[in-house]
């Protein structure tokens, strides 16, 4: 499918703004969009967000026979796919030019530069080699996915964890990862590429461009760094012609912002870390945000919470006791039997009143199942029920209320208390 | 289209207008409610906008969103979407893609280009071509649209006159929206289009493809403009006011 085309209007609007230093959504010359750096569940997998561009970059490991040449090194493979999910102008399956040009980089920004200890990855030299293997996939395409995939595939090698392996003479063995730890690649410095796009012949210079700022753009200059202000690799394409002076400003810009994304992915990697050991949630589902539309939605009402917590403990005080659990089914009289939560039915005769909403989440939905699954009871009596549906109409008829247990003061959280709060009312 | 309904799926429907309906939604004839000493079982007829449609009795609920009401009869889905469907009779931007033969080709972000003939326009003939290039911007509306048919676009309406289609002058910036926001912007009494007039003047022009034209003084305001439709998308009236009021008081 064919991308839209850009319209005159829109060009000489962009061009004109640029004249005049402003950029489509008022950022400055030099100004990156916001980076969101997020990883999978799974190690080696992560996600990078460019402003609208999204990107996801998956590492993963194999076995594998050595090159002939090279029989003491690992073999790193590269893949950059775009998809037409990122964009209507990519095709699947064809090798675009820009398909190729991406690859290209990525590869001379990662490979040539040496950042991975190629050698660590030897298993048993000239047989068995680690090849690790980089895909980047593009989800979404708002310009610069060259600096997005860089970003992308360098946090994922970092985040990777390769399986253990032990070599006893002539045997190899390979742990999983319930068995030994993965142990992390060893990289040596982290290369980011920036790119720079050049308009009218070369006389305006941004960064990071747009999707639309990539249409109309005359050249564009990309430059891979580590935060050691090491160059790996410079690329210019488009054909513009560029001064000395005008590269090695560029160079300048490049190590300043190299050395703010790297600090950001060291940070996305610890918080990362902290999370994975404190057991915590992590992965993509987890730093989705909540994305509401607002229109819809009904406006906050104001609420007093200066003495909650003292209404909430004196509530919970005057209620009942929470029923006391049975876990086995219990017969109190032939023909009736009873599981779960309670010897007691809280449900009250009348309609239900609405479920209150406590922070607590899931517990309090389990809590709910348990007590539908609770039968019909009666205490003492002699009228036994044998249809356990709640909505006709049941008379109960005296049923004795155990003795009315004090709460022990405890926490606002106390999950037992929002049930037997609700259901007090019996018909008598 | 039409639709009979009788007085108590009226009521129901009545009922449920600003409320979110989801496809499946079904809206019931019950035939023991019609049994009613109060109402006379006399059938009304009830228009179905987009997002409705009659089967057999049952009026069905085709797209997710609020369900609205004109008095006396009207009732639709108020829907938000992206993505465009040609239908007949609305006006669109679109852009010239290619001149070949007769025609030019124009993209209006559908899933094929669209035709719109050279003759289409107003005092056009066939001497005197229209001033067109690939690349500029049209604002026509469909003469031809549904989906066995290439669709085709014309500048003049039904007496020949250009009634402010045709194509667009210099300037200006294209940018893209809802097309909710798009209706919203268009209604007879709209709030966003007021509020607008309050910050400074700007020339708009709305396509209901879900593309607006801004042209404003100058490069920051226009650009402010386009901004500001952009993210007022998703506000609820107040945010919007709020953020109004900011941008004006630091207005240039």
């Amino acid at each position: 499918m064919k991308d839209t085309p850009l319209s005159t209007c829109e060009r000489d609007f962009i061009l004109k703004a640029i004249e005049e230093k402003k950029r489509l959504d008022g950022r400055q010359t030099y100004d990156y969009r916001k980076i969101k750096i997020s990883f999978g569940t799974d190690y080696g997998c992560c996600f990078v967000d460019l402003g609208h561009t999204r990107v996801m970059a998956q590492v993963s490991c194999e076995l594998v026979a050595p090159k002939e040449s090279r029989p003491n090194e690992g073999i790193m493979f590269f893949n950059i796919e775009l998809s037409p999910l990122a964009s209507p102008a990519f095709e699947q399956g064809r090798q675009s030019e820009l398909s190729v040009k991406l690859n290209r980089q990525l590869e001379r920004c990662l490979r040539n530069s040496k950042c991975i200890d190629i050698e660590s990855l030897c298993v048993v030299s000239g047989e068995k080699v680690w090849q690790i293997r980089v895909d980047v996939h593009m989800l979404n395409n708002d310009g610069n996915l060259m600096d997005a995939s860089s970003i992308a595939a360098i946090a994922a090698l970092c985040h990777f964890r390769r399986p253990d392996v032990a070599v006893q003479g002539e045997e190899v063995t390979v742990y999983s990862p319930e068995e030994r730890d993965p142990i992390p690649l060893s990289i040596y410095h982290m290369p980011i590429s920036v790119s720079f796009s050049f308009f009218q012949q070369g006389t305006y210079l941004l960064v990071d461009p747009c999707e639309r700022e990539e249409r109309v753009m005359d050249g564009l200059l990309m430059i891979a760094m580590n935060k050691h202000r090491e160059i790996c690799s410079i690329q210019s394409s488009g054909g513009i012609m560029l001064l000395k002076e005008q590269v090695m400003r560029c160079s300048k810009i490049a190590s300043v912002k190299v050395s703010e994304i790297t600090e950001l992915i060291t940070k996305a990697l610890t918080n990362d870390k902290t999370a994975r050991k404190a057991g915590g949630r992590c992965g993509f589902a987890e730093s989705m945000p909540q994305e509401r539309i607002t229109a819809l939605k009904v406006d906050e009402t104001p609420v007093e919470t200066d003495d909650v917590a003292e209404k909430a403990i004196g509530i919970i005080e005057d209620a009942e006791a929470p029923p006391p659990t049975a876990s086995s089914p219990v017969v109190p009289v032939p023909g009736v039997g009873q599981v779960g939560m309670g010897l007691q039915n809280t449900w009250g005769v009348e309609e239900e009143e609405e479920m209150e909403e406590f922070s607590s989440g899931d517990d309090d939905v389990e809590e709910v199942t348990k007590m539908e699954e609770q039968k019909k009871k009666d205490n003492k009596d002699d009228v036994v029920e044998i249809s356990d549906s709640e909505e006709e109409e049941v008379v109960i008829l005296h049923p004795e209320k155990p003795p009315k247990e004090k709460n022990v003061k405890s926490s606002f959280h106390q999950k037992g208390a929002p049930s037997s709060k609700k259901k007090t009312k019996q018909k008598n | 289209g039409g639709a009979v309904v009788h007085t108590s799926m009226f009521a129901v429907l009545k009922e449920k207008v600003g409320q979110v309906v989801v496809p499946g939604d079904e809206f019931c004839f019950d035939a023991e409610n019609t049994i009613s000493l109060s109402e006379s079982a006399k059938p009304d007829r009830a228009v179905c906008g987009p997002g409705l449609r009659r089967t057999g009795d049952r009026l069905v609920v085709m797209k997710s969103g609020v369900l609205r009401h004109k008095p006396p009869l009207t009732f639709w889905i108020e829907s938000q979407q992206k993505r465009y469907v040609a239908t007949k009779g609305e006006t669109v931007i679109g852009i010239v893609t290619a001149r070949g033969g007769d025609i030019f080709r124009v993209d209006f972000g559908g899933s094929e280009l669209a035709s719109l003939s050279y003759l289409a326009f107003e005092g056009a003939t066939k001497r005197n071509r229209p001033n067109v290039q690939v690349g500029d911007l049209v604002f026509a509306q469909f003469l031809i649209a549904n989906k066995d048919m290439e669709p085709e676009l014309v500048c003049i309406d039904g007496s020949g006159r250009a009634n402010g289609m045709g194509v667009f002058g210099p300037g200006g910036l294209l940018i893209k929206v809802s097309l909710g926001l798009v209706r919203r912007l268009l209604a007879p009494k709209s709030d966003i289009r007021s509020d607008l007039e309050q910050l400074f003047p700007c020339e708009l022009v709305v396509g209901m493809n879900g593309r607006v034209w801004v042209r404003a003084s100058s490069v920051q305001q226009t650009l402010i403009v386009a901004n500001l439709l952009q993210s007022c998308d998703t506000m609820t009236t107040q945010q919007r006011q709020q953020l109004f009021k900011k941008v004006q008081q630091g207005a240039l």
